[in-house]
């Protein structure tokens, strides 16, 4: 059992993690409204049939429709995207999880899936 | 934990867990919300996936517990409309694989992991522990379970995408039962940074711990 590393600064930048609070949540509104719309399968195929006439519905920013246009996950993050409401966006893109894993990372798919089982088995062999 | 599901038989589960963006969205996220309808609806979450099997609430204990947790001061969003995610129906889908429906009747307690500020793990296991008040004051002859939902250590988004930490994750599972006074020792902040950003799902689990009541035996792991 480990003691709780609960040593550094509360405060301190977290190594490749953008917190989601109030400023990225304003940030992001359109584009997550957009991805929530896609609990709709009718959202979806409006989005597939007109891509651009359909983020011009939830009034993205430049920025967002960049990052849309160019299934840049980071980017999307960058323009106030939430994960949980990304993710309905990655699956229209047919993107799974170990997908945007990869993307993110800058690893091959197989190179991401390699690392989880890794992390899982040093895990189980510790144990 | 299927034996002991089937030993025990319960009839309600008190299920906490955080929506996937299936129900709240961002123009109203409340921190802590109580499900009080008479049954719970799974919905399309966006992927075309089949849905999850509907569940019979028990609006009364609902209501008993929403007069405990008010009473407490907990100041919670009450919901008699609510649709329940993937994250609520899979754990009941692992306990209870062959059911045509439901066993039990549920009573959905949701915390806010999506948006910070999130609640601290400390008012988490405080909330578990005012529901508890209130499962314990209940006059039914109901037998009640307590489920937790969500992940350890897991994350989707940013550079760190996939990060585990297996010594945190072995530090809540050793200390949850008999000590979870140690995992409220952390900010939310602090959960993400140890667990990843999808690990401070282990609010659902503090506040479940915090309803089952001071002694606890730990039966099962896995």
């Amino acid at each position: 059992m480990s003691g709780n590393p609960n040593s550094c600064s509360s405060e301190s930048p977290i190594p490749g993690t953008s917190l989601f609070d109030g400023r990225a949540a304003a940030k992001g509104y359109q584009l997550n409204a957009m991805c929530f719309s896609f609990n709709d399968a009718r959202n979806r195929q409006a989005f597939l049939d007109d891509e651009t006439g359909y983020c011009d519905r939830f009034a993205l920013t430049a920025e967002q429709r960049a990052a849309v246009e160019s299934r840049n996950v980071l980017g999307l993050i960058a323009a106030g995207g939430n994960i949980y409401y990304l993710a309905k966006l990655a699956g229209i893109f047919g993107l799974n999880v170990q997908d945007i894993g990869a993307q993110q990372t800058g690893m091959s798919v197989e190179a991401f899936k390699q690392m989880l089982l890794d992390q899982a088995c040093s895990k189980q062999q510790e144990n | 934990m299927r034996d002991w599901l089937a030993e025990t038989r319960p009839d309600v589960a008190v299920c906490f867990y955080n929506d996937h963006g299936l129900n709240f969205f961002l123009n109203k996220m409340p921190t802590f919300a109580v499900g009080a309808a008479a049954a719970y609806h799974n919905a399309d979450e966006g992927w075309g996936l089949p849905v999850f099997k509907s569940f019979e609430g028990h609006p009364e204990l609902s209501w008993h517990v929403i007069e405990q947790l008010v009473g407490d001061e907990f100041d919670i969003t009450t919901c008699q409309s609510i649709l329940v995610d993937h994250a609520l129906s899979i754990p009941f889908e692992l306990a209870y694989p062959d059911a045509d429906a439901w066993p039990v009747k549920l009573v959905p307690i949701a915390i806010n992991t999506v948006q910070f500020p999130l609640p601290s793990p400390k008012r988490c296991l405080a909330l578990g522990r005012s529901v508890h008040r209130a499962l314990q004051s209940w006059r039914g002859d109901e037998r009640i379970v307590v489920i937790g939902t969500g992940g350890l250590s897991h994350q989707l988004d940013g550079e760190r995408a996939g990060f585990i930490n297996p010594d945190y994750d072995r530090f809540c599972m050793d200390n949850l039962a008999a000590n979870p006074e140690a995992l409220v020792k952390d900010t939310a902040r602090d959960v993400v940074r140890l667990a990843g950003a999808q690990g401070v799902e282990i609010l659902n689990w503090i506040a479940a711990r915090g309803a089952l009541g001071e002694a606890m035996t730990e039966t099962h792991r896995n």
